[in-house]
């Protein structure tokens, strides 16, 4: 039980952190702005295209919503998740550290795990958020589109955003554990996640064994799928335990801490 | 678990060992809160704490004293569980903090040497969040948040973020979160480094108020705090325990060593020809000249009194003696001569020869022995060093 209130008590003070500073509300802004301009180049084209003549019989299909604005929105929400995502880790350790509230943390009743679980689950429910207010914009869509567009590929969408910025935000958190300054966690997790989303670059249908390795360690990749609505669980299972492994080192890399000082 | 106890009567101390030394008879109900045996830790071939070992009673207020890098900070971050001992065993509360920290961390209340507060966070928010971490129940929270903001003070400020608090108010912060959950034993880190004189004040009254309920280890390197708040001191140097009693105990021991002081009108030269020809001098250093006159320190040979002869000589020598006063020794020199083997040395080995011979290394010493004990200036000295 106190596991629960431990990373509850966890959570609370990070978004105390992260609304009782601008960061939350930076983090809210990007993300919410780039939303809006990505959907409104999408909707754009969707209009054009099916303004297009031809459509029906014999010419191309006529545009669907779904492929058309839902679904590349969302996947250029991928990369800004890539930007927005270390602002909400970098601090997260670094900055205990930087400030010595490390030293509380680590001589409470708590435990190493609690207090990264919390620090996770605090600076994904602001990912979250995020993700949930931008999801508005779509709104609309819904009220006046008709046909009405499919709801499910969208949250099946929003879950692939939700579980790839996850992955980001868990292996930021390891990152900001090993070093006292924000801003060395910040660069060095935004290089990394980008490094890792040019991975996906490499995965083709020609590609050699190794390279499909690396591919499939695009944590992009898995997104494809599950923003079509098809929900895979070789994907779910894959995000899950990169999460699990970003968490793993994060606990490792907390805990030598002590050992080496 | 906490056997052979008598509260508030003579103790009868579990090891034979410590039954033939006397100094731990004077502790009241005696219940072992804190032991630590033969506690190492190293860092490679560097040993940051090598082999210290004491125990504290229940309701004592332990001085725990030491130059900077002597381990204080390090034995103490063992004992509240923040990072492990390389060897030893240490217990809080009778729990080993190795085996079962948990229990061992709830029962220590602890302020590190800087206050760990989230200067982004209001006070009462802070407090809410460390009694919630604390595991301090649901219920309870208000109330024992109100309890630590009334001891420490902080009523005024309760609803101010701790960024845009004084230091001293952070200093204070941080002492109502170490006392937040009523823990049996307090560990503090220099709890008056960087406070002014009367948050210094402020800080000794709390700090000997919670002693009684709690046992308190508090480490400084601040001598007068030591033996206006606590019942017994240890001195540590270099990773090793060096002298372990009460403070007025260690005064004591060594006030055979206390000096003469002169003040004389000649120069220095004049005043040590003068008193070349008394027996039993040791040594002769100069303190100091003041406004034309000299005042001089005379070492006497260990049990001899030498002021009779010294006021003659200087008298034959037709110099005016201005003053004469006994220097006992304060805890700083205590203090220096424990952690410091050179002069030790020098106040053994000086031979005749050597008398007018000025003590380099005993110049620090002049200048705290000139100051009353609660010195204002070797406060600021020391806490510049820390920073």
């Amino acid at each position: 039980m106190s596991t629960f209130t431990n990373i509850g008590a966890i959570v609370r003070k990070e978004w105390q952190h992260y609304f009782g500073s601008p960061i939350a509300y930076a983090a809210l802004f990007t993300w919410n702005a780039l939303f809006s301009v990505f959907f409104l180049f999408a909707l754009d084209y969707f209009l054009q295209a099916s303004l297009n003549p031809g459509g029906g019989m014999g010419g191309p299909p006529k545009p669907n919503i779904n492929e058309w604005i839902f679904r590349p929105t969302l996947m250029n929400m991928a990369v800004v998740a890539l930007f927005v995502t270390p602002m909400l880790t970098m601090r997260l350790f670094a900055e205990e550290q930087r400030q010595g509230t490390w030293e509380l943390l680590a001589t409470s009743p708590i435990t190493d795990w609690q207090i990264v679980l919390g620090k996770f689950f605090g600076a994904v429910s602001v990912y979250a958020m995020m993700i949930a207010t931008s999801l508005l914009n779509f709104v609309v869509i819904f009220a006046i589109a008709e046909p009405r567009p499919e709801w499910k590929p969208v949250l099946t969408g929003a879950l692939a955003l939700l579980l790839m910025g996850s992955c980001f935000i868990a292996l930021g958190g390891f990152l900001s554990s090993l070093t006292k300054n924000q801003i060395v966690a910040g660069i060095l997790s935004f290089c990394l996640f980008l490094a890792i989303w040019t991975l996906s670059w490499l995965d083709n249908p020609m590609a050699s064994g190794p390279v499909k390795v690396l591919a499939y360690l695009g944590v992009t990749t898995h997104m494809d799928d599950m923003v079509k609505g098809v929900l895979d669980t070789k994907d779910i299972i894959f995000y899950l335990s990169f999460i699990g492994f970003g968490l793993f080192l994060t606990q490792q890399s907390v805990e030598s801490r002590r050992w080496r000082e | 678990m906490f056997s052979g106890s008598v509260r508030g009567g003579w103790i009868q101390p579990k090891a034979p060992a410590r039954m033939a030394t006397p100094r731990f008879s004077r502790r009241k109900g005696f219940l072992r809160m804190i032991e630590v045996a033969d506690l190492r830790k190293s860092y490679g071939r560097f040993d940051a704490v090598s082999g210290v070992s004491f125990t504290v009673g229940r309701g004592e207020i332990l001085g725990f004293l030491g130059p900077n890098g002597a381990g204080k900070t390090t034995t103490m971050r063992i004992l509240t569980g923040y990072m492990p001992a390389t060897s030893g065993r240490a217990t809080v509360a009778g729990f080993d903090v190795f085996r079962s920290p948990m229990e061992a961390k709830r029962s220590v209340g602890y302020l590190p040497e800087t206050p760990p507060v989230y200067p982004d966070l209001d006070v009462t928010s802070y407090l809410d969040f460390c009694a919630r971490i604390k595991g301090v129940k649901s219920a309870d929270r208000k109330a024992r948040i109100d309890r630590a903001i009334e001891k420490a003070r902080l009523g005024e400020v309760r609803h101010k973020l701790i960024g845009r608090l004084s230091k001293g108010y952070r200093q204070r912060v941080g002492i109502a979160q170490a006392i937040l959950a009523d823990p049996p034993v307090l560990i503090l880190d220099e709890p008056t480094a960087g406070l002014d004189p009367q948050q210094i004040i402020e800080t000794r009254d709390l700090i000997k108020s919670l002693g009684g309920d709690h046992t308190v280890i508090l480490s400084t390197h601040i001598l007068p705090e030591v033996s206006m708040t606590c019942g017994r001191v240890v001195i540590i140097s270099k990773g090793r325990v060096v002298a372990e009693d009460t403070p007025e105990n260690l005064t004591a021991r060594l006030s055979s060593k206390g000096a003469l002081r002169l003040e004389v009108r000649a120069d220095t030269r004049e005043a040590f020809d003068a008193l070349r020809s008394v027996e039993g001098i040791v040594t002769v250093n100069p303190r100091g000249i003041a406004s034309g006159n000299t005042i001089l320190e005379l070492q006497a040979e260990e049990g001899r009194d030498i002021r009779a002869a010294a006021a003659r000589a200087i008298v034959a020598a037709n110099i005016d003696l201005l003053s004469m006063s006994q220097v006992s020794l304060s805890l700083e020199d205590v203090f220096l001569e424990l952690t410091t083997k050179d002069a030790t040395q020098v106040s053994d080995v000086a031979t005749r020869s050597e008398i007018f011979t000025p003590i380099v290394a005993s110049e620090p010493r002049a200048e705290s022995a000139d100051h009353a004990p609660e010195t204002p200036l070797a406060e600021s000295a020391d806490s510049k060093e820390t920073r």
